[in-house]
């Protein structure tokens, strides 16, 4: 009912023909772009990997046997794990929500600095100074960071330097550079949400709450944080799923011994050419960190519809 | 119940670098008094209530309340309570945590907050409302849940920066009676900021009518109304004829004004203008519409004025006569509604008359813009 009557004064306002070229071309990227791609990875992971002659024929069936290889490895038998690519998944999954806790501490302070001194020029250069960087290419920025944490690069040198250290740590085998690189890879998605609530909290709760004899820590507690809710979560639930689904990031910045899950992906769909395995190891991670964000969102008491905002 | 605790502002300035946006302002506001700052936005009556709040500190100059000088001490710390133009309830809580969050910060437990916040609500009449948003409420309901708010760490002075100006005209005269009778229920020190005339009259046992960072005329609503200081506050104060012209005659108490197109009219001089004028300076005479009358006869006396009628308007109580006298001087009558049809036709030249006593003289000086 509310629906229709969105959709009559849509054509109300934009015309018949202008109306329906918009329509027509939502529809087009929601059915071509998002739930047609979707759905045959879907329908590609129940399937065998066979050879194009075989395709269509009668070996062609539905089966779980893509599932089961993350589960149980090739073991036929199903009694041992396949713990190499299960310990892969799980240490993406809480790295992941290591990078997106790391990045709301990170940007809270930043968000509420940028929402309160609002309309200064100082802040309008800030903003643009931290969105220059993100002009460059993810990969370019990546090797950047491979080159600033290397052994000789500029972070060890200065720490030699300062006598902080008299070896080079090697921040890429310890997965520092990786987790440095995930953390700034999407910062700007967790800062900007998080700046335009807090930008539009009203300046006059902070000085009531203020004038009542609240500390700087309840203001934040009981008002800011609260009003910036639906901002963190929306930061929040981009960061965890663009980390979890990084690939980049972990290619270049990840150690020898790391392997991110989308890597794996990656692997099966690139280098043993099996789509159908790819295929699975994809829809488990998009399940998973949908159910993830969704048990979370429910935690914290946020609504699918205060992150649309 | 406490008295109320006078403040006092000792030669306050205020300076936002270059811009004084309070220059010397010296008030005392007794103990339990319903004080206003009146004048046009921008002149400095919202930065005085900061100031005496914590907000801001004067550049120079004291304050102190209830005799204690205030220097450094934060708003937190003073037994102050603001209530802001748009209230700044807190969306997120619900209208008991909002009364009650002063008690939250000095770690009251939830039974005491919330018994508390039920007395309140029962004074605002909004008893059963606390578990409301404050979006589930009226806007007359959350003016009121703002008070409560502010009353309920009991402070000795409330501070109202034009807390009705967002509400509808039935609704703003009918918070004016309540706040005056919420004063004298908890008798403690208001302060209220409002560039609304009628509130400041209605409530206010005294108003400080302010123009550009100037104070110009401390005293009753009705003397502000009556006796007006300056030219600025006649014509911001209420409506007002202008007459402008020379003095032509200083006796005792009166004074005979030359006017430029009205001949010559008599004026009383008050208190705070004696010997601020002399005999063949500039003056300014002030005559309010409702003081002009319609005279009988076609005198031609020191006390009245003759003038055409342009048109009149119907307000309501009264009628709005608009004439225009020798010259095309414009005048403004206010004749009360008692049954009459009509005042006078259009082109009509009617004599008006007035008491001296309701006319002001003063020297030349700023008005009030419009």
């Amino acid at each position: 009912m509310k629906k229709k009557m969105i959709f009559s004064e849509f054509f109300k306002n934009n015309g018949v023909v202008m109306g329906s070229l918009l329509m027509g071309l939502v529809g087009f990227w929601l059915v071509f772009l998002i739930v047609l791609p979707q759905l045959s990875m879907l329908d590609y992971s129940f399937r065998f990997n066979l050879p194009p002659a075989e395709q269509g024929g009668p070996k062609d069936v539905y089966t779980l046997s893509n599932y089961q290889q993350l589960i149980y490895g090739s073991d036929t038998t199903r009694q041992t794990y396949n713990t190499v690519d299960l310990m892969v998944f799980v240490r993406t999954i809480i790295a992941a929500m290591a990078v997106t806790i790391f990045n709301i501490f990170l940007c809270y302070p930043l968000a509420y600095f940028l929402g309160q001194s609002k309309g200064s020029g100082f802040v309008r250069l800030l903003v643009v100074l931290l969105i220059i960087p993100y002009w460059i290419n993810e990969i370019l920025r990546a090797f950047a960071l491979r080159i600033i944490f290397g052994d000789s690069g500029l972070l060890n040198e200065a720490l030699m330097l300062l006598h902080l250290t008299r070896e080079p740590i090697d921040f890429i085998r310890q997965d520092i550079a990786l987790y440095a690189g995930l953390g700034y890879a999407y910062i700007l998605l967790m800062l900007f949400p998080m700046y335009n609530v807090i930008e539009s909290l009203d300046r006059n709760q902070i000085e009531a709450a203020r004038d009542m004899g609240a500390s700087w820590l309840r203001i934040h507690r009981r008002i800011v944080i609260p009003h910036a809710k639906p901002g963190i979560a929306s930061g929040a639930t981009m960061v965890f799923m663009l980390s979890a689904g990084a690939l980049a990031a972990p290619q270049i910045l990840g150690g020898p011994s790391s392997l991110w899950f989308t890597q794996l992906v990656y692997q099966w769909f690139n280098d043993s050419l099996n789509w159908q395995q790819g295929a699975a190891y994809a829809i488990v991670l998009l399940a998973s960190t949908i159910i993830i964000v969704l048990t979370v969102m429910k935690a914290f008491k946020v609504n699918m519809g205060d992150i649309g905002k | 119940m406490s008295s109320g605790v006078a403040i006092d502002l000792e030669n306050v300035w205020i300076k936002f670098g270059d811009f004084v946006a309070v220059r010397e302002a010296n008030v005392n506001i007794n103990g339990g008094d319903f004080f206003s700052f009146l004048g046009p936005s921008g002149c400095g009556k919202t930065t005085i209530l900061r100031a005496i709040s914590g907000f801001l500190e004067p550049s120079d100059g004291r304050i102190l309340i209830g005799g204690a000088d205030m220097a450094g001490i934060g708003p937190n710390k003073r037994p102050t309570a603001l209530i802001f133009q748009n209230l700044a309830l807190f969306p997120l809580m619900k209208v008991w945590e909002n009364i009650a969050f002063s008690m939250e910060v000095a770690g009251a437990s939830a039974a005491e907050r919330r018994k508390r916040a039920d007395e309140l609500l029962d004074m605002i009449a909004l008893d059963g409302q606390g578990d409301k948003l404050p979006s589930e409420l009226s806007g007359g309901q959350k003016q009121r849940v703002a008070i409560a708010r502010a009353l309920c760490a009991n402070p000795d002075v409330l501070l109202l920066d034009e807390p009705l100006s967002a509400l509808d005209l039935k609704l703003r005269q009918h918070m004016r009676t309540e706040l005056r009778e919420i004063r004298r229920r908890v008798g403690i020190t208001f302060i209220y900021i409002t560039h609304d005339q009628g509130e400041a009259l209605t409530m206010s046992d005294t108003v400080a009518v302010m123009k550009s960072g100037v104070i110009d005329q401390i005293d009753t609503g009705h003397n502000i109304y009556d006796h007006p200081s300056t030219p600025f506050v006649a014509s911001f104060v209420g409506e007002n004829n202008l007459f402008r012209g020379k003095i032509k005659q200083i006796s005792g108490n009166e004074a005979v004004i030359s006017t430029r197109r009205s001949g010559d009219l008599l004026a009383q001089i008050t208190p705070s203008q004696v010997g601020k004028l002399s005999v063949g300076n500039e003056a300014m005479l002030f005559i309010r519409p409702e003081a002009l009358e319609l005279s009988d006869s076609k005198a031609t006396g020191k006390t009245s004025i003759s003038a055409n009628v342009v048109n009149q308007e119907f307000e309501g109580n009264s009628f709005s006569v608009f004439l225009e006298g020798d010259g095309g001087k414009q005048i403004k009558m206010s004749v009360p509604n008692l049954g009459q049809d009509n005042i006078a036709a259009a082109g009509e030249n009617l004599s008006l008359r007035y008491d001296a006593a309701n006319a002001v003289v003063m020297p030349v000086g700023e008005l009030a813009s419009e």
